[in-house]
């Protein structure tokens, strides 16, 4: 059975101690975008045990340039990341349990998938989910790999409780001001790129070889050639909030109705308070009358002239074709109440 | 004056004296940015004050959100 592994058996970093340790490990991917799905493939591959990978979205047309493990049938079905992504990562090593959800992780959610993780893969696309997870990680002690690309440029740190700065002593609350949202693109080699960095760095914890971990943050533009290693460790406060001889934890203490306008999409997300299963065939007959209804086992499309909008069951809705919160808000209660 | 930024040698013009200065040359307007000045990192209040002088080496890393 370690045929398939037989590469990774003989090299020395990982050999037959390695292989063991990673089939008993578990990891968290949150997101399944262009960083999810190149995170999971490697360490499906590599035989790590157990994967649990959480993501809110379905797979659209402007996904397959980089979203390796996608297909066009997945962006005609509109079939959901989470959904696609176990199926074809299943195919791809059936010896590893894959766990696949469609969420958008609230703190309280995330708290339950952190339990029994041994790391998390951080491949979300805002700072909003990277601080809950950063909060999560200092709670339960579990080290987490951030990683981001924009354009041609990414960037990665490692953060292991108890060791490392965290996330919050490195930035200090929630960036705002369109970092995220990037009107720039973004180009399949640095997302190979930085994927290449974390997984190496979680080959590296899962395997238990503490002592080659890179301890740096860093950054490259492979468009412009420029790279940098930078050792962070003095940013780490004994005030932090999150990692700190006090931590609070702030990022793990709110749950509302959110709105948010999401990354280069022309679309507003709204996420409700309650977390709640929505009857989608109930919903799709009243609307129905209302515009032209499109619907899979995941989701709910519904058009009118002006407007698009997907509801998920767990609540969520996707309102396309504006970046304005306010009115995607109004939509979503003209049509889902 | 030239400073080695981010890898790169790179001329700038003599009025410019201090990180911030540096950063709003580049118009590095990314409020998350960390600054290595010649291998030490500076905190963030210190970029308005932190003087630079010729042959200094620079790295900006700056955080994104994309994924």
């Amino acid at each position: 059975m370690y045929e398939r592994y037989s590469r990774q058996l003989l090299f020395s970093g990982i050999g037959e101690n390695g292989q063991a340790l990673l089939q008993n490990k578990h990891v968290l991917v949150v997101g399944a975008g262009a960083l999810g799905t190149g995170n999971a493939e490697i360490l499906v591959r590599s035989g790590v045990g157990n994967i649990t990978i959480v993501d809110r979205d379905y797979v659209e047309w402007s996904n397959l340039q980089r979203q390796q493990l996608y297909t066009e049938e997945d962006a005609k079905q509109q079939i959901p990341k989470a959904v696609s992504a176990k199926e074809r990562l299943e195919a791809i090593n059936s010896d590893v349990t894959v766990e696949a959800h469609i969420a958008d992780i609230t703190p309280a959610e995330m708290e339950h998938f952190a339990q029994g993780v041994d790391l998390i893969m951080d491949a979300t696309d805002n700072f909003e989910i990277r601080m809950i997870i950063n909060d999560a990680a200092q709670k339960y002690s579990i080290p987490w790999i951030y990683g981001s690309i924009v354009a041609s440029y990414g960037i990665s740190y490692t953060i292991v409780p108890g060791t490392t700065p965290c996330l919050h002593c490195l930035i200090e609350g929630i960036p705002i001001g369109g970092l995220t949202c990037d009107t720039g693109g973004v180009i399949s080699p640095v997302v190979q790129l930085v994927v290449g960095h974390q997984t190496a760095e979680a080959l590296k914890i899962l395997t238990e070889n503490w002592a080659h971990l890179r301890h740096e943050l860093l950054s490259f533009d492979v468009w412009t050639n420029e790279r940098s290693t930078v050792n962070v460790e003095k940013l780490k406060k004994a005030n932090c909030p999150s990692c700190g001889t006090e931590p609070m934890y702030p990022f793990l203490r709110q749950n509302q109705m959110k709105s948010e306008v999401l990354c280069g999409r022309d679309t507003v997300q709204i996420r409700p308070a309650a977390n709640e299963n929505r009857d989608l065939n109930m919903i799709g007959e009243r609307l129905s009358k209302l515009g032209k209804v499109h619907q899979n086992a995941f989701l709910l499309q519904f058009k009118t002239d002006h407007n698009r909008m997907v509801m998920f069951k767990d609540g969520r809705v996707l309102v396309h074709g504006t970046n304005d919160a306010t009115e995607a808000k109004s939509l979503y209660h003209k049509f889902f109440g | 004056m030239q400073l080695l930024i981010n890898g790169n040698m790179t001329e700038i013009p003599d009025s410019i004296k201090t990180i911030a200065d540096v950063k709003q040359h580049f118009q590095i307007s990314n409020p998350v940015v960390i600054v290595e000045h010649n291998g030490e990192i500076l905190e963030k209040d210190s970029h308005a004050v932190q003087e630079i002088a010729n042959g200094d080496k620079i790295e900006f890393v700056q955080f994104v959100g994309g994924g």
